[in-house]
This record gives structure tokens, C-alpha cells and sequence, in this order.
């Protein structure tokens, strides 16, 4: 055992922070025993996959998500070049940045009787402010608590293809499309607790429809969501699920009429349910692009008057969902410019994105500022890059490329991103 | 013209009134044979005016016109109210632009008062009575011959000296030499100018041996003067690059600044000596203001190339022109904040590399007939 502990000190200049980590000694006998399989030691890695054990020993460190988590907790919500990125490299790893611990060693510490706290993340373009949101979200999920989370607020303001008036209320206008998107991805994430939790009040559809008190969510879930499943190549051909969902006769398919009636029922529900004492479970609110709700849109009523942001029911329930009146959980929200409408591109601090309304209805919040990486952060960037052999330009391998880098991306994630994509 | 304006004998003359060399003659005859009374003036003076050129700028005509500047100058200084005496070209230009105000783009066109020297052309060379009043003018060219002429006179000048000194015992090898680094020979060119004649090379050549033997001799600096009137100063040596001066600030950071142009954009640049890489340009974020790739490769360029990257702070101003411009103009406003923190041979190389070299490039004017710069219009056969 002594020599084992010696040949590891020998190795203390490669990977050193496995031996700091005191809960690595017990990695290192792992280690002892599966000497066969090399395991991937480096500086810019930290073997601990769980969020609520990681700390600032970790800061800089890439840990890398079990695969079995990343199915179902993001269906949505990662930025398109991430998801990319994890398609190549056939792992998705997060690093560890202080926004995201803050937040997480905040919701760690929170007294639940109280309000749901709001935390905003806000920083310039490409700093990495979803990131950290999906990597709280990950702590939250592996608690066991209910994610709500919607993938990009701005999606539900803008390029609407289908605006249906609303059954509830004549004055409101619905989104069929974008509720059944998002109730599925709801429904993928938090499969195991919908079956758990049982709905407190009894919900009309039609004449026809209705859900009972006591039924489970997955229930309400499903009556939103488009319920046939067909094979992935059938599935794949858009015109044949335009026609699917256009044609009123099919037998079988419910018309997904209700849906944005279903998300706001849901949402209702799971706040009343999480403040009640009794909850055994925790509610935690994750929007991404929290700016939207509080904005301008794009979308027009048939006759080209532009639709006020009040009347889509879907950000009205949100709107609602927003306001601290409920216990027993959080609501971690993002800024984001690039998806806003009539923002300047300029804008990037959160008076100027929200605005005064948004600005006074979430007040008061703990803003998270997500700056660019730091000396740190991007020397342990540059190496996972290389060492998922990302960078095959030879000069990009020295020093001085990686001064490039630096200096070229202005230590920004995403231009760091964008660069080494063709490197 | 031609026809003879002794009328007295009509017919004769008309034969030969074509001939005008035989004019002088005809007088003569005419002086000889037929006592006339000349009602004009001799033709003959009247024929060199028009050989001579429709207007005579003789010296005394150019001299009269300076002196009639001169008063008109004295006059406008009254009309403004200024000191006659220390009325320069810059306050006439100044008044005339003031009393004569002129809406006209082209500048050379607007009113102007100065005297302006056309370069000398052939006088009529020869007198009244037809004879040339140079000796040498029967040689074709006779200010080259004359010229000539005075050198060698000059020489034999100097050889005379020398054999006095000689004589006296005077003589030394050792005189103040002419000083003819910073100076050149005219060109063949420029020769021609000065005489208003054309000559061949083998002449240019023959002058120039001419004036080299006169300088081969000791004595040469007596006719410096000569000499010199028939060299030109070279230009100047191009100027060393001007390192811009580096200063330290309150906290001792050093720091240069410096400018640089590109197109129609300027720009400034303070490039600090901290330890870190950041930029600033024009109070907002790097990346912010070039999200292009090309910019800010253009602006790593002059850091990366001597190995510098992460030494320095930038803070950058710039105005006018467009992206690239912009980028340009900082690339060589770095370039020069760079030098004086380089070493002597790490600025050749800069400047080996086209860093410090102002780009001469701007836009082509458009013109007239034609679509673009160098764009015509469509051509039609029909």
C-alpha cells in the first residue's frame, strides 16, 4: 500500500488535485485496484460529478455529466453549440465556474418556509450564462426536486406560427405548438416524480374532457402533449406530422387545442403544491432569457396589430409563476440579449434588459454577474480542447497560439468556442 | 506683309514681293536707283516683331511688371489697413481671398495677385540691322558654347593663380575643398532648362568632364560659387523613424502613445506596460467593437509578431472610415506605441515586415464618363 502511495506522489505534478481532494484517497485505491484501465487524470478534470459535493477546489475544473442525467434533463435548454459539441466529443461536461457554485451553495442554504428566492444571471454575450443555469438546474435535479425549466423565453414571443384564441379566456391567445414542445420536454425531465404528485383541483377541457383531483400530473402532462407515437422515420417527415396535427378526424390524437390551458393549470398546481408544509418535493423555476416576458413581440393578430405580451396566455402564467408569492422552492433565471427584441446590442446589465416593469416585478433578486473566463478557467478551456484533440493546427499546440487564443477571443467561452471550431 | 510698303515702285516689287531675303537688297537697290520717300518703317524691323513672337517679355517688360506688382501690393496693404512695408505673398493671398470671394471648387482657379516667373524662352537673337548679337550664335547653340567658354576661362584663371602662388612659394596642395556631399550635377534635363537651348548628350557629357577637371585643381574653391550654381541638393535622407517617447504615469506603469491613419480613419493609441491583455477601444469592450475575427487579428498582429501578446494594455480611440479601416489604422498605431519599447534590430524587423509602413491606399475619385473609378459604361456597338 505504502509503495502504491508513493508511485500516486509521483505523479502529484500531473494531477494534483486528485491528490489535495481528500475524498480522492478513496479514488485512489479504486485506482489501485483497476490498474488495467487508465483512467483520464489531468489538471482541467475533476472526477466529481456531483454538484452538490463540488467546491471551490474544483473552480476551473471540468467534471463530466453522467450520461444517464443528461438524457433526460436536457431535452432543451443547452445552446445549440453545446449540444453540438456533445454530440462530438460524446460527453457533455460542465465546468465549474463561481456563478454557478454561488447560486448552488445559495439554494444549499436556503430556507424553504420563505418566499422562493429569484437569482438572475446576467453578464455580455457568450459568458456563459445558461451554462451555469443548466449547471445549477443539474444540482437541482440531482436533489430530487421538479424542474421547470424553459429552454429560451424569447422562442415563446416570437415566430409564432399558430395563435389560437384562448378556450379559458376570450381575451388571451394561445400557442398549441410551443406548449406541446415544451410539455413533452416537461414530461421527459421529471418523469419519475409526475407519477408521485397528484393534482389538488379538478380541471375542465371541453364538455367533454376533464381532469380529476387526485389524478397524477403525468395525466394532465399527457392530456396536452401529442399522444401518438410513431416510428423515428415516420416521425422524422414534417409534412407528415403537419398533416397529422392538422387533420381533425384522425381517431386516437387529441387535438392539441388545450395545451397552453394544460401549462398554466400545471404550473398553478406545482406552486400551490410546493408551498404547502407538506410538500415532498421542491419546485425549482429555471428560465432562460427571463427579459422576454417583460419586452416587446413580434407576433400579429390577423389584422398586423401586434399582440400585447399580456394576452399570450403563456407568458401570463409565467409572469405569474414569477412572483415570489410561493414557498418551498426557486426560481433562477438568465438575461439574454441575443434572442431580445429591440435591445440594443450594447445592452447587457439588468435595468437595461428588463426593463422598468420587469425590473420592479422581480425586484428583489440576487443578481449573479458571469463574467469571462478567468487566467484559470481559460488555461483549463484550452486543455480539455486539447486533450479531446479539438485543436489540430499545430501552432495552436504552443505557447504562443494559446497567447493567440486568449488575446483573439478576449477570453470570451463562446468566441473561444467559435475559434477553435475551425482550428 | 511680304508686299513692300514703298509704293513708289509698284510693279517691280510686286514680282519679287515674295522673296523676302531679297528685301534688304530691293532698299538698297531701290536707295540706289530710285530716290523714294519711305512712307513706313523699314521692313526689316518689322519682320524680326513678327519672327520674334507675337509679344516681346524682354527683361525690361518683366521689370516694369514687377514694379507695377510692387505698387499694386503697396495699395491693397492701405485698402486693408496694414503695414505696406511687411505685406508678405501670405497676407495678399489672405486679402484677395477676402475681397474677392470665389465659390469655385478648382483652387487654382480663383482670383489671384502674385508674380508668377514663366520659365524663360529664346529672346530674338539678333538686332536691327539682322546681325546676331551673340558671337557664338552661328554654332546652333550658343549659350552651351559660351558656357563652355567661361569654364575654361575660369580654369586657366585658376592655373594662372596657381603659378603666381607658385611663384611666390605659396603654393599648397591643401586648400579648402568645395563641399559637394550633400549636392548633385544637374541633370542633362535641367541643364537644358537653364540654357533654353536643347543639347546632345555627348555635350551634357563634355560639360560635366569640364567641371570635374575644374575641381580636380587646388585652387577650385575660388570659383565655389560658380560651381555651385550648377548643383542641385540631394533630398533629404529619409527620416529615421521617429520613436515615440515613452513616459511612466502616477503609478509607474510606462506607457507610450502614438497615432496612426489608414483611409479616413485616425486613431490613437496609449499602450501601457502592466501585465495584462486587455483592450479597450474607444470606452467599450474589444469584442464588443470588432466582433469580426479580421479586425482583431489585424490588431494582434503588430504584439504577436514580436512575441508580446500578454505584456501590454491597450487603450485605443478611433474615428472616421469603416471596420477595416479602423482596424488598419490601429495596427499602425500600435505598431509605432511598440517601437519605443524595442530594440534597434527589433524595429528593423518591424519595419521589414510592412508594419510601420502607412498604407497610401484611399479611394480612387470617380470620372466624369465613366461609372466608377475605373468602371466605364456598358459598351454598345450600336
Amino acid at each position: 500500500m505504502a509503495l502504491h502511495r508513493l508511485s500516486f506522489r509521483l505523479r502529484a505534478t500531473v494531477c494534483h488535485v486528485r491528490t489535495l481532494h481528500t475524498s480522492g484517497w478513496g479514488q485512489q485505491q479504486e485506482a489501485v485496484a483497476v490498474e488495467s484501465e487508465p483512467e483520464p487524470f489531468s489538471v482541467f478534470r475533476t472526477q466529481e460529478t456531483d454538484p452538490a459535493c463540488q467546491s471551490e477546489k474544483h473552480l476551473g475544473q471540468f467534471y463530466t455529466l453522467p450520461s444517464a442525467h443528461f438524457r433526460p434533463l436536457f431535452p432543451h435548454g443547452l445552446p445549440y453549440r453545446y449540444q453540438q459539441q456533445v454530440k462530438t466529443f460524446n460527453e457533455a461536461c460542465f465546468m465549474v465556474r463561481p456563478p454557478a457554485l454561488e447560486v448552488i451553495s445559495y439554494l444549499k442554504k436556503a430556507d424553504y418556509s420563505k418566499p422562493a428566492l429569484r437569482y438572475l444571471f446576467y453578464g455580455v454575450k457568450g459568458s456563459g450564462k445558461t451554462m451555469s443555469l443548466c449547471h445549477a438546474v443539474h444540482f437541482c435535479y440531482t436533489q430530487g426536486w421538479v424542474v421547470l425549466h424553459i429552454p429560451d423565453a424569447h422562442l415563446w414571443v416570437k415566430n409564432c406560427k399558430e395563435l389560437l384564441p384562448s378556450s379559458y379566456n376570450s381575451a388571451r391567445f394561445d400557442q398549441p405548438l410551443q406548449a406541446t414542445t415544451w410539455l413533452r420536454n416537461f414530461r421527459t425531465t421529471n418523469e419519475h416524480l409526475l407519477s408521485q404528485i397528484k393534482t389538488k383541483r379538478r380541471y375542465v377541457w371541453t364538455k367533454r374532457e376533464s381532469t380529476d383531483e387526485g389524478r397524477p400530473l403525468g395525466e394532465l402532462v399527457n392530456q396536452g402533449a401529442l399522444k401518438c407515437r410513431l416510428s423515428p422515420r415516420l416521425a422524422a417527415d414534417r409534412s407528415l406530422m403537419k398533416w397529422i396535427r392538422e387533420e381533425p378526424q384522425l381517431h386516437g390524437i387529441s387535438r392539441v387545442k388545450s395545451s397552453s390551458d394544460v401549462v398554466g393549470a400545471l404550473m398553478k398546481d406545482l406552486r400551490l403544491q410546493s408551498s404547502q408544509p407538506g410538500a415532498d418535493f421542491r419546485l425549482v423555476v429555471a428560465v432562460d432569457g427571463v427579459n422576454a416576458l417583460w419586452g416587446r413581440s413580434t407576433i400579429k393578430k390577423e389584422n398586423k396589430s401586434a399582440v400585447d405580451l399580456e394576452e399570450l396566455t403563456l407568458i401570463h402564467n409565467l409572469k405569474k409563476l414569477m412572483k415570489n408569492d410561493w414557498t418551498g422552492g426557486a426560481i433562477i433565471t438568465t438575461l439574454s440579449q441575443t434572442g431580445s427584441l429591440y435591445t440594443p446590442k450594447s445592452a447587457y446589465l439588468p435595468q437595461e434588459l428588463l426593463g422598468e416593469t420587469g425590473f420592479d416585478s422581480m425586484d428583489p433578486f440576487i443578481p449573479v454577474s458571469v463574467p469571462n473566463y478567468s487566467e484559470k478557467e481559460f488555461e483549463s478551456a484550452y486543455l480539455y480542447y486539447l486533450d479531446r484533440k479539438w485543436l489540430q493546427h499545430p501552432q495552436s499546440r504552443t505557447e504562443d497560439g494559446k497567447k493567440e487564443l486568449s488575446f483573439l477571443s478576449s477570453k470570451n467561452p463562446s468566441m473561444l468556442d467559435r475559434i477553435c471550431g475551425f482550428l | 506683309m511680304a508686299a513692300s510698303c514703298v509704293r513708289t515702285v509698284g510693279s517691280f516689287l510686286g514680282k519679287c514681293g515674295n522673296c523676302s531675303s531679297s528685301l534688304n537688297t530691293v532698299t538698297s537697290q531701290l536707295s540706289r536707283q530710285v530716290l523714294s520717300r519711305q512712307i513706313c518703317v523699314s521692313t526689316a524691323l518689322k519682320k524680326n516683331l513678327a519672327a520674334g513672337g507675337p509679344e516681346k517679355f524682354t527683361v525690361e517688360f518683366i521689370q516694369k511688371q514687377v514694379e507695377e506688382f510692387d505698387i499694386g501690393k503697396r495699395h491693397l496693404a492701405n485698402m486693408m489697413g496694414e503695414d505696406p512695408e511687411n505685406f508678405t505673398q501670405e497676407d495678399i493671398d489672405r486679402s484677395i481671398a477676402y475681397l474677392f470671394p470665389s465659390g469655385l471648387f478648382e483652387k487654382k482657379a480663383r482670383p489671384l495677385m502674385k508674380l508668377i516667373f514663366f520659365p524663360l524662352h529664346e529672346a530674338v537673337q539678333w538686332g536691327a540691322d539682322g546681325r546676331p548679337f551673340h558671337f557664338l550664335f552661328y554654332t546652333g547653340k550658343q549659350s552651351y558654347y559660351s558656357l563652355m567658354h567661361k569654364l575654361y576661362s575660369k580654369i586657366l584663371n585658376i592655373e594662372k593663380h596657381q603659378d603666381r602662388m607658385r611663384a611666390k612659394g605659396l603654393f599648397s596642395q591643401d586648400t579648402k575643398e568645395i563641399s559637394l556631399d550633400t549636392s548633385r550635377w544637374l541633370t542633362k534635363e535641367e541643364l537644358e532648362v537653364l540654357l533654353v537651348e536643347t543639347i546632345s548628350s555627348n555635350n551634357y557629357d563634355r560639360f560635366i568632364q569640364l567641371m570635374e577637371r575644374l575641381l580636380s585643381m587646388p585652387y577650385c574653391n575660388m570659383e565655389e560659387e560658380f560651381v555651385l550654381h550648377y548643383r542641385r541638393p540631394l533630398e533629404a535622407r529619409s527620416k529615421k523613424q521617429m520613436v515615440p517617447v515613452p513616459e511612466r504615469d502616477d503609478k509607474g506603469v510606462a506607457f507610450s502613445t502614438s497615432d496612426g491613419r489608414r483611409k479616413t480613419s485616425n486613431s490613437s493609441v496609449v499602450l501601457r506596460d502592466c501585465g495584462s491583455g486587455r483592450i479597450t477601444v474607444n470606452g467599450q469592450e474589444y469584442l464588443h467593437y470588432f466582433p469580426v475575427l479580421q479586425d482583431r487579428e489585424q490588431l494582434m498582429f503588430p504584439l504577436q509578431f514580436m512575441g508580446l501578446l500578454g505584456r501590454f494594455d491597450l487603450q485605443c480611440t478611433v474615428s472616421g472610415g469603416g471596420r477595416s479601416s479602423q482596424a488598419g489604422a490601429l495596427r499602425l498605431a500600435i505598431s509605432r506605441a511598440l517601437l519605443s519599447f524595442l530594440s534597434e534590430g527589433e524595429q528593423e524587423t518591424m519595419r521589414q515586415a510592412g508594419l510601420l509602413t502607412p498604407d497610401p491606399r484611399v479611394r480612387e475619385r470617380k470620372k466624369p464618363g465613366q461609372e466608377g473609378a475605373r468602371r466605364k459604361f456598358t459598351w454598345k456597338k450600336r
